[in-house]
């Protein structure tokens, strides 16, 4: 069943599909990055495949987001030809990639996070973005394993790779509490059983959590203020510079294909 | 108490950017199995710290375009192969006994992989 009866649902639901899509494509992009440069070509390899997989998961919810939409909106579109502030990905995936260590840090945080988020969208009252979220869910359980698997290594690694996750999980946990500080949209979608509630999410977060910081001997920071909230298209500076490089060919090349 | 940090050598230079390892990473073969019924088949190598870590980068290497339903992971330092200069030794007496191949009756024609 279509969870979609009115224009305003179609409204709500257009822009949170948006969210989930933007933050697949920015953490896409910068996860590539890494391609050629990783600590080892193994890791090269692991890298490019979550980032393509991220794509993916894209292209799928930004598909979707045009057809709730209805304005003839296509993926290209949403992703080369919209500005920085419109943009509404989670501030956390547009952050730099710093050193491997910040990275593992960065993307096990949002793994967890997405795992949890995906698997409960799994039971959506709108059909389309449960099925989206069902492909993902297969994806995110991988990603999550390879990152969690890295950040143990490194946290319980030596005195030096103990130090970098450490100081990256403390310089990057500000940017968890966008995703469970809940506002209206999230409410109103989540009250009519679309997306499940942000407290179910960050209890199924934090769980997971729980045991891989234990085993990395790492130290879960506790919650500070916090003033980027990128899904609300508030953005630290670093996703316009970002998306210049993202849009850079398709900006030179209007309507360019492959 | 953590180990020091390990020594990295050198594995590769693109551009620039010089690819480095940690020393103790060891070399694996990686098996893969295409589908069920069919028996594992030697794909390639590659590095990894634990034969956890090596299962996942055979993932990550070897199964990108759907290759293979199973993977097996050896240390490729676990292999006993036998020495190129003991092939005439070893290899070579078999090529004058013919009476070995079942040449001597018709395999039925509904029998494909035997």
């Amino acid at each position: 069943m279509n969870a979609v009866t009115t224009p305003a649902t179609a409204r709500e639901l257009t822009t949170y599909v948006l969210r989930l899509a933007d933050t697949s494509l920015v953490l896409a992009q910068r996860l590539s990055a890494w391609i050629g440069h990783g600590p080892a070509i193994e890791e090269d390899l692991g890298c490019a495949n979550i980032s393509l997989d991220l794509l993916g998961q894209a292209r799928l919810l930004y598909a979707y987001a045009g057809e709730l939409e209805g304005a003839g909106r296509t993926e290209d579109d949403f992703a080369y030809l919209r500005e920085e502030c419109d943009f509404l990905n989670a501030t956390m995936a547009e952050l730099p990639n710093g050193d491997f260590g910040q990275t593992i840090v960065r993307q096990c945080l949002l793994d967890l996070w997405r795992l949890e988020l995906f698997e409960q969208l799994t039971q959506s009252t709108d059909t389309r973005l449960a099925q989206i979220a069902a492909k993902a869910v297969k994806e995110i359980r991988y990603h999550g394993r390879y990152s969690s698997g890295w950040l143990v290594r490194l946290g319980d690694g030596t005195d030096e790779s103990h130090q970098r996750v450490a100081t990256a999980l403390v310089t990057l946990w500000p940017y968890v509490v966008e995703w469970f500080a809940e506002d209206a949209l999230e409410q109103a979608l989540a009250e009519r059983g679309v997306v499940p509630s942000v407290a179910a999410v960050q209890a199924g977060f934090e769980a997971r959590l729980a045991p891989i910081l234990l085993a990395a001997t790492l130290t879960r920071p506790s919650n500070v203020d916090y003033r980027w909230f990128g899904k609300r298209a508030q953005h630290s500076e670093h996703l316009s510079h970002l998306l210049a490089e993202l849009q850079s060919l398709h900006r030179a090349h209007p309507g360019a294909q492959w | 108490m953590r180990p020091s940090a390990p020594r990295v050598q050198s594995l590769k230079v693109y551009g620039a950017i010089a690819m480095t390892l940690p020393h103790d990473w060891a070399l694996y073969e990686v098996f893969v199995r295409a589908k069920r019924g069919l028996d594992h088949k030697h794909v390639g190598s590659l590095h990894a710290a634990d034969a956890a870590m090596a299962i996942e980068h055979a993932r990550d290497l070897y199964t990108r375009r759907q290759e293979g339903v199973s993977l097996w992971v050896v240390k490729s330092a676990d292999i006993v192969a036998s020495a190129p200069e003991d092939a005439a030794a070893f290899f070579d007496p078999a090529e004058d006994k013919i009476y070995r191949h079942p040449t001597f009756y018709d395999i039925p024609k509904d029998v494909e992989t035997l």
